[in-house]
């Protein structure tokens, strides 16, 4: 076996390992076992390490199945798929998975269920590895829905508080609408394509084996599993309710395994959606972008902000897909994932230090009591606001490019133009949180003389995560599009192939040899399917233009190849500008309002009331949902409840009653007709029996005179002659 | 006056009351046995009168010498059973021996 497969193996199963290991003899470990989890997550960590080394330098995908199950011709394979894509989600995956361990063992020393809690770390990490490692949309959906229960366990850790109990209901309901809609498009395309790994799949499309309204409602049935689990809009109210959950867990969801699988999904699904079907995606990202945005502008809990911009920064990444940016997306959830969870942790030690208040108007001035929080978060807000040459910068300025290169060329000028808006007021609230929180003056000098600079078990991750925040995006020395060499967009052929969205082809042609060899370890049907297609997809790809947006889109009316490459330059040049344009106004924005405080936020309060009461309301989605859904769904268990009560169980009693009363009525029939008969005959016979008993003297002179007495009457009815 | 055959059965049957009524009304074992003896000889006396009149032959007078020696045996054994009574009981009143009564 390829030795990059067995690291791929080992890094799917250590933290399964972790788990295992932590959730029954976690309490028995001297500090009940941190350190197993923070050390086999660090193990895990290096090994994709070296994988993500490999693809640095080679870009050809590495596959291979295990028959999982066979039933007839049905037959199911549990496969690993390590390209470009993969090993840059397991380095994202692992590298905030093991820093939020390590920040756990601060944030969440001295709780009563410590072990537990590591366990559950180990298992969603392993769910999220198995999503990211997964070769087919099966085990990608079972993988999908491991990662909803073990958010669903780690959203409510403090179950005993209702709200926290209420949040993790809350979130695997949302999550189950969006996670149905995903496995219709599944069954669909399966029962189109008749197949469930990813290059037999991605071939039959490809070869029109679904087509029509067909496949862009599959499409869109998938992509609400993204809708769900990446929480856009409007399946988005799970997300800023799931803060109820312990900060770090906040920031291992916000950053790296769960809300990243949509996006990762629809990224690496991205073949199975038609052009209407990717258009659907890209304005409901757009959507979610603007939506959560504006929502996070008035705020007050620091980790609410931080949720909704979350949101709004998967609408941008799934936006990024929708308009053929896959590259950009993934390039921007990787950035993310190392910005958001440095905000996240960081917010957790402010949190910390102040003594679980996470009202921001009861903070500020605390970068004099935290500096190196300060400088993290500052860092990393720098970097979600997109100035350069901070990371984010560069992602969110790769899917603007797409996004008006998309529009330039398809037309669709829209989510772009959100995107843009989304992008000042994301640069506005985010330095609102700064301001509020770190700058100005205490508003609560109490709590303010009591918080602290965290150890250096929290701090460790932030200084990694603001490092990485600032440097993720492109480092000078080493060029700064590093990410093309793990993703490309579709269509855009690097060197010679079209790896990044249809890997089985590449890997099948390069690894056929080998298979031969073992062929109970590989999938002989995907394999066949895999030669017959190797040879002609290559070719078959080769006329789409590489860069135009519209071949990726199947549009027929495709540009010439020089206009083509001519759009995506102009978009990129003129998104760029834009970008720092908009980043800048909404830092100087929320300077004047929240730093030098020339615009005052009461007066623009009081000028839009109605604004501030949508805002603050969340545009009343969740009032929406109770009124309709929740409204409707209580009153129809409450009717059932009800019903149950008077009706079924009437009947129920009724029918029991009735028998009881039958039962009652048997019993008295059987004692006094039955029993009275039987007593009668008895008493008859004994009464009888005890008559003739008298006759029964033992004196022979009695019976002897009965007997002459008889013969006297017999004599006289004889000559009386009364016999005749 | 001639002496006819519904003279003998005449006797026969006061002898054969009362052999009966003896029978029924004494309680002494002995008495009661002379009444049985009374009783068969009404029965005896009858076979002859029968045999003298009726039969041809000597078929009546033969049963009747049966009966006597019949009655003679009867009288030995009740005799020796009542003599045995005796013995157990201290008494030959026939109510008076009821131990297998109840």
């Amino acid at each position: 076996m390829d030795p990059l497969m067995t690291s791929a193996i080992a890094i799917l199963l250590l933290p399964l390992l972790s788990y295992v290991l932590l959730f029954f003899f976690g309490e028995k470990l001297p500090r009940r076992g941190d350190w197993l989890g923070i050390g086999i997550l660090g193990v895990t960590w290096v090994l994709a390490l070296r994988i993500f080394a490999h693809f640095w330098t080679h870009d050809t995908p590495i596959e291979q199945s295990w028959t999982w199950v066979e039933v007839g011709r049905f037959q199911v394979d549990f496969g690993i798929l390590l390209d470009g894509m993969s090993a840059v989600m397991l380095v994202v995956v692992t590298t905030v998975s093991l820093l939020v361990h390590l920040f756990s063992s601060g944030y969440m020393w001295g709780d009563r269920r410590y072990s537990r809690y590591f366990a559950f770390l180990g298992w969603f990490t392993f769910s999220m590895l198995g999503i990211v490692l997964s070769n087919s949309v099966f085990f990608l959906y079972v993988f999908w829905e491991l990662v909803g229960i073990a958010s669903y366990v780690l959203i409510g850790f403090f179950f005993h508080k209702n709200s926290a109990a209420d949040a993790n209901k809350k979130a695997f309901l949302v999550n189950r609408v969006g996670d149905f809609g995903f496995f219709l498009g599944i069954l669909i395309f399966f029962t189109a394509v008749g197949e469930f790994q990813y290059g037999p799949l991605f071939a039959g499309v490809e070869q029109g084996m679904i087509g029509g309204s067909l496949w862009t409602w599959a499409g869109i049935l998938l992509f609400f599993g993204c809708v769900g689990k990446s929480a856009q809009v409007p399946l988005h109210v799970w997300l800023p309710d799931a803060m109820e959950g312990p900060t770090p867990v906040s920031a291992l969801i916000h950053a790296a395994t769960m809300v990243a699988a949509g996006v990762y999904m629809t990224a690496r699904l991205f073949p199975l959606f038609s052009p209407d079907a990717l258009l659907f995606i890209a304005y409901t990202g757009a959507i979610t972008a603007i939506f959560a945005a504006t929502i996070a502008i008035v705020q007050t809990d620091i980790k609410r902000g931080l949720a909704y911009s979350t949101i709004s920064q998967l609408g941008y990444m799934v936006m990024a897909v929708g308009v053929g940016g896959v590259m950009s997306g993934m390039f921007h959830l990787t950035t993310h994932a190392f910005f958001k969870a440095c905000l996240f942790l960081a917010s957790g030690a402010v949190i910390h230090a102040m003594h679980h208040e996470q009202d921001m108007r009861q903070m500020g001035g605390l970068r004099h009591k935290m500096p190196i929080t300060f400088a993290a978060f500052l860092a990393c807000t720098i970097a979600i606001s997109g100035v350069p040459p901070f990371s984010g910068f560069w992602s969110k300025d790769a899917i603007l490019g797409a996004a008006l290169a998309f529009g330039m060329t398809d037309g669709h000028y829209l989510p772009f133009i959100f995107a843009l808006l989304a992008a000042a007021i994301t640069a506005f609230y985010m330095f609102r949180i700064v301001f509020l929180t770190f700058l100005g003056e205490p508003r609560n000098q109490e709590k303010y003389d009591h918080a602290h600079e965290v150890g250096w078990r929290m701090a460790t991750p932030l200084v990694v995560l603001g490092t990485l925040a600032v440097i993720g995006g492109g480092i000078p020395m080493l060029g700064m599009g590093w990410f093309d060499k793990f993703v490309q967009d579709p269509g855009v052929e690097h060197g010679a192939t079209v790896h990044a969205t249809l890997p089985a082809f590449v890997d099948v042609a390069h690894a056929a040899p080998q298979h031969e060899g073992d062929d109970q370890q590989t999938e002989s049907h995907g394999g066949d399917q895999g030669h017959g297609t190797s040879a002609d997809v290559p070719e078959s790809m080769h006329p789409v233009d590489p860069h135009n947006v519209d071949d990726a889109h199947g549009d027929a009316a495709a540009g010439d190849h020089g206009g083509g490459h001519d759009v995506h330059h102009t978009a990129h040049n003129r998104a760029m500008i834009m970008s720092i344009f908009a980043a800048g106004l909404g830092i100087l924005l929320a300077w004047l309002t929240y730093g030098r405080k020339s615009i005052s936020s009461a007066g623009a309060l009081a000028a839009f009331p109605g604004v501030h009461k949508w805002l603050s309301n969340k545009y009343f989605v969740d009032e929406f949902y109770n009124g309709t859904l929740v409204h409707q769904t209580l009153n129809a268990t409450r009717f059932a409840a009800a019903f149950d009560k008077h009706v079924i169980d009437g009947i129920v009693n009724g029918v029991g009653a009735a028998g009881k009363a039958a039962g009652k009525l048997g019993g008295l029939t059987d004692e006094w007709f039955v029993d009275g008969l039987v007593n009668a005959v008895g008493d008859l016979l004994r009464n009888i029996g005890n008559w003739l008993s008298t006759w029964q003297t033992g004196r022979v002179q009695n019976y002897f005179l009965g007997l002459v007495g008889g013969l006297v009457v017999l004599i006289l009815v004889v000559r009386a002659g009364w016999l005749s | 006056m001639d002496v006819g055959l519904s003279h003998y059965l005449t006797l026969s049957a006061v002898f054969l009351a009362l052999g009966v009524f003896t029978i029924l009304s004494r309680r002494n074992a002995i008495v009661i046995l002379m009444g049985v003896e009374l009783v068969l000889n009404a029965a005896a006396l009858n076979f002859v009168a029968f045999g003298k009149y009726v039969a041809t032959g000597i078929a009546g007078q033969m049963m009747a010498i049966f009966v006597i020696v019949i009655a003679a045996a009867e009288a030995a054994v009740a005799l020796a059973i009542i003599l045995s009574v005796f013995r157990n009981f201290n008494t030959v009143q026939v109510d008076r021996v009821d131990r297998l009564r109840n």
